[in-house]
């Protein structure tokens, strides 16, 4: 995983395969504060206490076939590197909360790699589950959703190219505006 | 301050969309068009699923082609990554492996637009002995 945007396409992941309907991604940028905090929840099947501790564990897979893989323990490992850290809350049923904070200026902290692209594919690429990504730098905020993206659409796919293209220009031109170092 | 596209934005470009997909024959409905899954599971991810979809995303876009393109989990074939699955309007879906972007390329120029199978197709589930 070479930078957040990544680890964000392969966190929610997890959160598509475990069946939520809807994935909020919380981006916050405070440069005074010097924190980057990267914030995924879910309304999916939940983890016991069990998984969670199983899932930061990077030499257990519950998976049979598998060279890579390790999303979580990766993403903790990189957060670490920074002084930072994760930390999971699940509950069966109800879904999982994964919070990743890094210190913003360290130098160990991955860049934030292509985030409108990344963004726009996750929202054009599940379009059965609605979308929440809310990214803030300093006092400003930029908030998008899949909802509001299909309400402008009526029958056309949020899946086209065209569709996909446009939220992509779209995300990254607001992120430039409220200041994000793209 | 130079001016940043929002959702009235993009009703205008729907509506345009719209009309450009009735004018094309039977592209009006999202299941009369091709339809493309990219397998994005973190071993697909590692190795490149990311940089496919968006190149087959913008590709696509460039050529004008209608087109849902979706993600998907993992389809089995980890070591193949990535992987593709191609369904043209009623034809059976087709899976590719190792699609990089040469690949994705051929995909778009041959079988997408020309409907003729390319290398890298993995056997499997999709291909009965009466769907040849
Ligand atoms: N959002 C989630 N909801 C439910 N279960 C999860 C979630 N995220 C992770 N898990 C569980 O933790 C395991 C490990 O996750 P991860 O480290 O990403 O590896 P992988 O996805 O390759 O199995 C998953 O297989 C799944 O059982
Ligand atoms: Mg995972």
């Amino acid at each position: 995983m070479r930078d957040l945007s990544m680890h964000i396409l392969d966190i929610v992941g997890n959160s598509v395969r475990a069946k939520s309907t809807e994935v909020k991604i919380i981006l916050m940028e405070d440069m005074d504060y010097d924190i980057l905090s990267l914030r995924i929840e879910d309304n999916g099947c939940g983890m016991s206490e069990a998984t969670i501790k199983k899932a930061m564990d990077p030499f257990f897979t519950s998976r049979k076939t598998r060279k890579v893989g390790l999303g979580i323990p990766l993403l903790q490992q990189n957060a670490e590197l920074t002084n930072g850290g994760i930390t999971i809350e699940s509950e069966i049923g109800k879904g999982t909360q994964l919070t990743a904070v890094f210190v913003r200026s360290h130098i160990d902290r991955p860049p934030l790699g292509d985030i409108a692209d990344t963004i726009a594919l996750i929202i054009s690429g599940n379009p059965n589950v609605n979308i929440i990504y809310s990214h803030s730098f300093n006092d400003e905020k930029y908030i998008l959703t899949t909802k509001e993206i299909i309400n402008s659409l009526e029958n056309v796919s949020i899946s086209h190219p065209k569709i996909n293209q446009f939220i992509k220009q779209m995300i990254e031109e607001n992120l430039e505006l409220i200041g994000v170092e793209l | 301050m130079a001016k940043v596209k929002t959702l009235e934005d993009l009703k205008r470009m729907r509506e345009s969309l719209q009309s450009e997909l009735s004018l094309r024959e039977n592209s009006d409905t999202p299941e009369k068009l091709v339809q493309i899954k990219v397998s994005m599971a973190t071993c697909g991810i590692a190795s490149g699923a990311k940089e496919t979809m968006s190149f087959i995303m913008e590709e696509l876009y460039r050529r004008k082609i209608d087109a849902v393109v979706t993600q998907t989990g993992c389809m089995g074939y980890c070591h193949s990554e990535p992987t593709i699955e191609v369904q043209l309007p009623g034809a059976d879906p087709v899976v590719y492996g190792n699609v990089k972007k040469e690949r994705a390329q051929l995909i778009i120029d041959q079988h997408i637009i020309a409907g003729k199978l390319v290398d890298g197709i993995i056997p499997g589930i999709y291909s009965t002995p009466d769907n040849k």
